[in-house]
């Protein structure tokens, strides 16, 4: 290896707090090559945006690195007062943050952002500036750079700020790039077309780049070396090849196995036990030991040393290197395609809502954020919707069970058309359909007691029992999702992101449904805790019967839980069939573009990317003809003239359109 | 037979209510914790902690001043009913009886022995000197003020030092003592832990307060006595006394009046919120009219034809206390009528997004009633802005009083007021040789008041500001997240 551009040794980052210091880095070291991708992995809370933090010196007040050096190209950027200091940010170490809305000042517009960087660092300015600015944006592949120059933040779409954040980044001609979690705000088509640019430039430009993210597929398409990092330290220090080849340290191990693309056996997914520890955690030996499957005497006696298995690779734990892939084993869901009639039944569902402007805000058109969706779900069986942001997949869940005004439907479920159920009749029948969504941390009210969330449903629809029920009840469900019984006096706050998400599946079951609309329950959880949680739905599922329509975007989650996948694009569904048909033989343009945009782990399932130019047009004055022939590579023009009708490839694989792949 | 018969004022009912609303609050944060938590959060902030023994100081005296009675003479012979004095008192009053009987007959200074201005006295010979009067309590028991007013007042203060000394270390082994009890500390581990700096409470800087409150007290009322320690008014009452009054008037119209406008806020600002659509426009324009309107015509208007009413009504109000009551229940129902809408406003632009969240959806999805959606989830949610809001507005009341007051649609002219008192000092500043002590006394009391409840009103934001929470909830993308970000990297 070469001399290393960044040098991280021993570095230790404290927060004062009013008990005790926490120390959320403790120890870290690694060093970044030029030209070298450096990929920082781990579960939110490992400290991974501190370390980077801690580099750039952007930590906020009242944490400071205590110990340890951070050298860049020699230079000891701890000792650099913090005027010399504004100098290496962006000049020398650019860094690109996760949220790209908020990190672009809103009121300037995007040639000014990039000129004014060009300007304090370069010395940059008119004419020379200008030139510079349009290179860049060119560079980032943004399409009509000129244009683009004077137009501000709110004009652009979500990957487009994230190339501009980018250009701005690369504009003082940083020796190190820091992207922290550069493309988890984005979608995956578009989450595909920022890491081929990154990939590109560095290359390119031949910098270094350090790499932080908790997916493990990012890492596998861009790092060329990766630290794991758990509870504050790296835990392995491995080549990617080697990483991805055959993970050495427990926890690497584990996290592959729970990832959903790698069943056990048995059908279940490998979970690590417990949950990311607290930062408050006093230590005693290895920090992994009370989730370690692997754990034995002498695990717990004292720190644990990084240990050197061969250069440049080495592990924090007293075992060896196993040079073993992961266990690997799947177990498909039955494909049997169960001719059951349908539980529920949904035809042309669709709801719009009004643009209004004006004074007296009339209203002058209609997002038709679901344009005429059908679909059915058969009882026991689990469909999952899929599709970009913003696409009208949440809309349609919340169609379903009509916590949205429809504009036109019908939804069959038991003979009853509950599109046209109100107030009395349609909440007698909210028993039969219950939701659970995306966000953890909004959908239990902070201001009550787990007993009070848990009893809120059966006191509305099951009138029937009596306080003491109740209380059974709310204990038989609390068990039946893992949880400990005592946990009913507590409030949300008291629960990790995954023991929440337990808690709102509990308050679903709490009115016995029969169907459960899960809106991407597991995206804000870690990769760890959402395989407790699939795990527990896939349980649940078999145990009591229920019919899941399962939104999501994660294509690896649908193929572990979904029977039937129904993909949407722009209000509408574009391809219908049986998993593992549809996500084998994709017959879509739209659907093989998705798929092959899922960042893949190497060798398993690795597909010729096909790149989607860009984004999701505004479902207010969708494209005429087929939706998708403005990005689609296959569209003629009688893709131009009319939508395509249903056309059918199988038993229960149907797709619309014109070209579809056979 | 009781010797007197309680009084019940329109305001000691607003007072009363308050105090019900008060434990009510108090009953139910015991059971629930997310309730204590800000609460706990101020007494640890040591700007609320230094504010809170002066604001309990003010609201012991507003409250005794708010128990109002009329004193009764045993019914003479032949008569079987009591017989009832027209004053309605107060306990305050009866507390410092003194201040409010030792009259003099006009103007004279703080500590006075004389009277500020000359007057035309008949000597026992039957001729006529004009001169300064000896006041008829101020200093009556020195035979020679000249010589020794000085040294009595020293000799007071010192006994007064005395004895707020053995009041304040009662007071400081009281409060220490429950710490320590409360923390299951012993009384020195506790002073230990005080002298180290060790204490989650700011105890040390609330002693202090509460330590300069009793010794001021305590000089003011031992002086109090015998002597005018602020000074008569044009009537010669004592101006100690018209301040210590003023204060239950600043207290009820800093509270009061929320209490009468939070109903309508509260409900029109979630309505507008949770329902949208038609409800919604009507209550915004409703609110965005009336806050169109400059708050001072309103006000001025409606206490005019008030004014006019009762005058051409005098038979209604039995009394002056009542009737001036009367005008205050109505001042306090006007400024919430002209105050509501920025508490609206911001409940609905609250409600607005509670009714997208998640919580909000899963309790739809069970078809739990609106009503009941409002009532669980919603209210407890926008709670905090509620307390923020009242507190907040308290000290901006306390002076719209003062202004309204000056400029004569404020509180009845018979009614102690820091505004009638700053209206009356108009006068007193033009004249020669110049009367300041009024407007002295009544702004020095104003400041500490208003000062100390911004204090602690500043410390009840930082408790109860979500944003301050938001930062211990940290949700997976925010959890490192907290430095301001520059917005390209290194542009900054
Ligand atoms: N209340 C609303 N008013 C107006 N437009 C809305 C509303 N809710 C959603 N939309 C629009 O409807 C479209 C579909 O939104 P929806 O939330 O269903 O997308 P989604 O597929 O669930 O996206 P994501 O993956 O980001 O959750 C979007 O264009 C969105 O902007
Ligand atoms: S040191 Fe022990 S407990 Fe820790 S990871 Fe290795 S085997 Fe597991
Ligand atoms: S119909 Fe045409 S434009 Fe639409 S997806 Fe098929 S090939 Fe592409
Ligand atoms: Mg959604």
């Amino acid at each position: 290896m070469s001399t290393p551009i960044l040098s991280l040794s021993g570095v230790r980052t404290t927060v004062r707090g009013a008990d005790a210091d926490l120390h959320p880095v403790d120890g870290v070291s690694f060093d970044i090559a030029a030209g070298e991708t450096f990929a920082l992995l781990g579960e939110s809370g490992s400290g991974k945006s501190l370390t980077a933090l801690s580099i750039l010196r952007l930590l906020p007040d009242g944490v400071d690195v205590t110990t340890g050096s951070i050298h860049l190209d020699g230079t000891d950027l701890l000792a650099l007062p913090e005027q010399a200091m504004r100098d290496v940010r962006g000049r020398r170490i650019a860094m690109i943050f996760q949220e790209p809305g908020t990190s672009l000042d809103p009121v300037m517009t995007v040639g000014d952002q990039i000129r004014e960087v060009l300007d304090r660092h370069l010395g940059l300015r008119g004419a020379a500036a200008d030139a510079r600015a349009l290179e860049l944006l060119d560079a980032v592949g943004i399409p009509d750079p000129r244009r683009r120059l004077d137009e501000f933040p709110f004009q652009l779409s979500g990957g487009m700020k994230q190339r501009v954040m980018i250009a701005g980044a690369l504009a003082g001609e940083p020796a190190l790039l820091v992207a922290d979690e550069p493309t988890t705000a984005l979608d995956v088509t578009i989450q595909a077309q920022v890491l081929e640019l990154l990939r590109d430039l560095q290359k390119r430009l031949g910098m270094a780049m350090l790499l932080i993210t908790h997916d493990l597929g990012i890492v596998a398409g861009l790092a060329h070396r990766v630290g794991v990092m758990y509870a504050g330290q790296i835990v392995e220090l491995a080549p990617a090849d080697r990483f991805f080849a055959a993970p050495d340290h427990p926890y690497s191990r584990k996290l592959f196995e729970s990832l959903p693309t790698r069943p056990t056996s048995a059908g279940r997914l490998s979970v690590i036990r417990g949950s990311v520890p607290p930062l408050g955690q006093v230590w005693q030996g290895c920090r992994f030991a009370d989730r370690c499957d692997d754990v034995r005497p002498g695990c717990r006696d004292a720190d644990i040393p990084m240990k050197a298995l061969e250069p440049g690779h080495a592990i924090r734990c007293i075992l060896g290197s196993r040079a073993l892939p992961p266990a690997v084993a799947s177990a498909p869901l039955d494909a049997v395609v169960k001719v059951a009639s349908p539980l529920l039944d949904v035809h042309d569902l669709r709801v719009h809502f009004p643009i209004r402007k004006g004074l007296i805000r009339r209203t002058v058109g209609h997002v038709r954020a679901v344009d005429g969706v059908s679909l059915s779900i058969p009882a026991g069986r689990t469909l999952a919707l899929v599709g970009e942001s913003g696409c009208g997949k949440t809309t349609v869940g919340k169609g379903i069970v009509r916590l949205l005004p429809l504009a036109t439907g019908r939804i069959m479920m038991n003979g009853v058309d509950l599109a046209t159920l109100d107030g009395r009749a349609l909440r007698d029948r909210r028993r039969d359909f219950q939701i659970i969504f995306q966000d953890p941390f909004a959908s239990l009210d902070p201001r009550m007691r787990v007993s009070e969330i848990l009893e809120e449903g059966m006191t509305a629809l099951r009138p029937d029992l009596d306080a003491s029920q109740r209380t059974a009840a709310v204990d038989a469900l609390l068990t039946s999702v893992g949880l400990a019984t005592e946990a009913k006096g507590r409030y949300p706050h008291e629960f990790s992101g995954g023991q929440r998400q337990r808690l709102a599946i509990a308050r679903a079951l709490a009115v016995e449904p029969k169907l459960i609309v899960c809106d991407e329950p597991t995206s804000a959880l870690d990769v760890s805790v959402q395989a407790q949680i699939l795990n527990l739905l896939r349980d649940l599922q078999e145990r009591l019967g229920l019919a899941y329509l399962f939104i999501s975007h994660n294509i690896s989650v649908v193929r572990y839980l979904a029977h039937d996948v129904a993909v949407m694009y722009l209000g509408r569904i574009v391809e219908r069939g049986p998993t593992e048909v549809v996500l084998r033989h994709p017959a879509h343009p739209y659907t093989e573009a998705l798929l092959s945009a899922v960042p893949a782990l190497h060798g398993i399932d690795a597909r010729a990317p096909i790149r989607l130019e860009g984004d999701l047009p505004s479902p207010a004055a969708p494209p005429a003809g087929c939706h998708f022939h403005p990005r689609c590579p296959r569209a003629t023009d009688a893709c131009r003239r009319e939508y395509p009708s249903a056309v059918s490839l199988g038993p229960a694989h149907t797709v619309h359109c014109l070209h579809p792949t056979r | 037979m009781l010797p007197f018969k309680p009084i019940l004022l329109w305001t000691d009912m607003l007072v009363l209510l308050l105090i019900a609303a008060v434990i009510a609050f108090v009953v139910q944060a015991r059971q629930h914790e997310h309730l204590r938590a800000p609460w706990r959060k101020v007494a640890r902030s040591t700007g609320g902690m230094i504010a809170a023994p002066v604001l309990l100081a003010f609201l012991a005296i507003g409250f005794l001043d708010s128990l109002h009675f009329q004193r009764g003479t045993p019914p003479e012979k032949g008569q079987a009913e009591m017989r009832y004095g027209p004053d309605v008192l107060s306990v305050l009053d009866v507390l410092v009886e003194h201040l409010r009987v030792q009259q003099e007959r006009s103007f004279s200074a703080p500590f006075a022995t004389h009277a500020h201005s000359r007057e035309t006295i008949t000597r026992p010979d039957g001729s006529q000197v004009r001169e300064f009067p000896r006041l008829r309590h101020g200093g009556s028991h020195l035979a020679n003020p000249e010589t020794d007013r000085a040294a009595d007042i020293g000799q007071r203060l010192l006994r007064a030092l005395g004895i707020s000394t053995v009041l304040g270390v009662l007071a400081s082994v009281m409060v220490v003592g429950t710490y320590a009890r409360r923390r299951g500390l012993s009384f020195d581990g506790a002073l230990a832990a005080m002298r180290e700096g060790n204490v989650d409470i700011p105890i040390g800087p609330m002693l202090v307060s509460a330590l300069l409150l009793i010794t001021t007290f305590t000089m003011l009322f031992a002086l109090s006595g015998v002597y005018h320690v602020f000074g008569t008014d044009k009537v010669g009452q004592d101006v100690f006394y018209l301040t210590l009054k003023s204060i239950r008037t600043a207290l009820v119209i800093g509270t009061a009046t929320t209490l009468v406008m939070l109903p309508f806020a509260v409900t029109l600002g979630m309505l507008a919120g949770y329902f949208r659509g038609r409800i919604d426009d009507a209550i915004q324009y409703l609110y965005t009219t009336l806050s169109s309107i400059p708050d001072v015509l309103l006000i001025a208007a409606a206490v005019l034809m008030m004014q006019v009413y009762m005058d051409t009504h005098p038979e209604i109000f039995d009394s002056v206390t009542r009737r001036a009551d009367f005008r205050l229940t109505f001042l306090c129902i006007i400024l919430g009528v002209t105050s509501w809408t920025g508490l609206c406003r911001l409940l609905r632009g609250e409600t607005l997004k509670l009714r997208e969240q998640e919580y909000v959806l899963a309790a739809q999805a069970f078809g739990v009633s609106h009503f009941r959606i409002l009532l669980r989830h919603i209210l407890p949610n926008v709670f905090h802005l509620v307390i923020i809001t009242t507190v907040l507005k308290f000290s901006g009341l306390v002076l719209a009083e003062a202004v309204l007051s000056y400029v004569g649609v404020g509180v009845d002219p018979a009614m102690n007021s820091f505004g009638t008192m700053i209206n009356a000092a108009r006068l007193e500043m033009a004249r020669e040789p110049i009367v300041w002590w009024s407007l002295a006394a009544a702004f020095a009391f104003m400041l500490l008041l208003v000062l100390s409840a911004n204090l602690f009103a500043d410390a009840v934001r930082d408790a109860f500001d979500p944003r301050m929470r938001a930062v211990r909830r940290g949700s997976r993308a925010k959890q490192a997240k907290v430095p301001p970000q520059p917005r390209v990297a290194g542009a900054a």
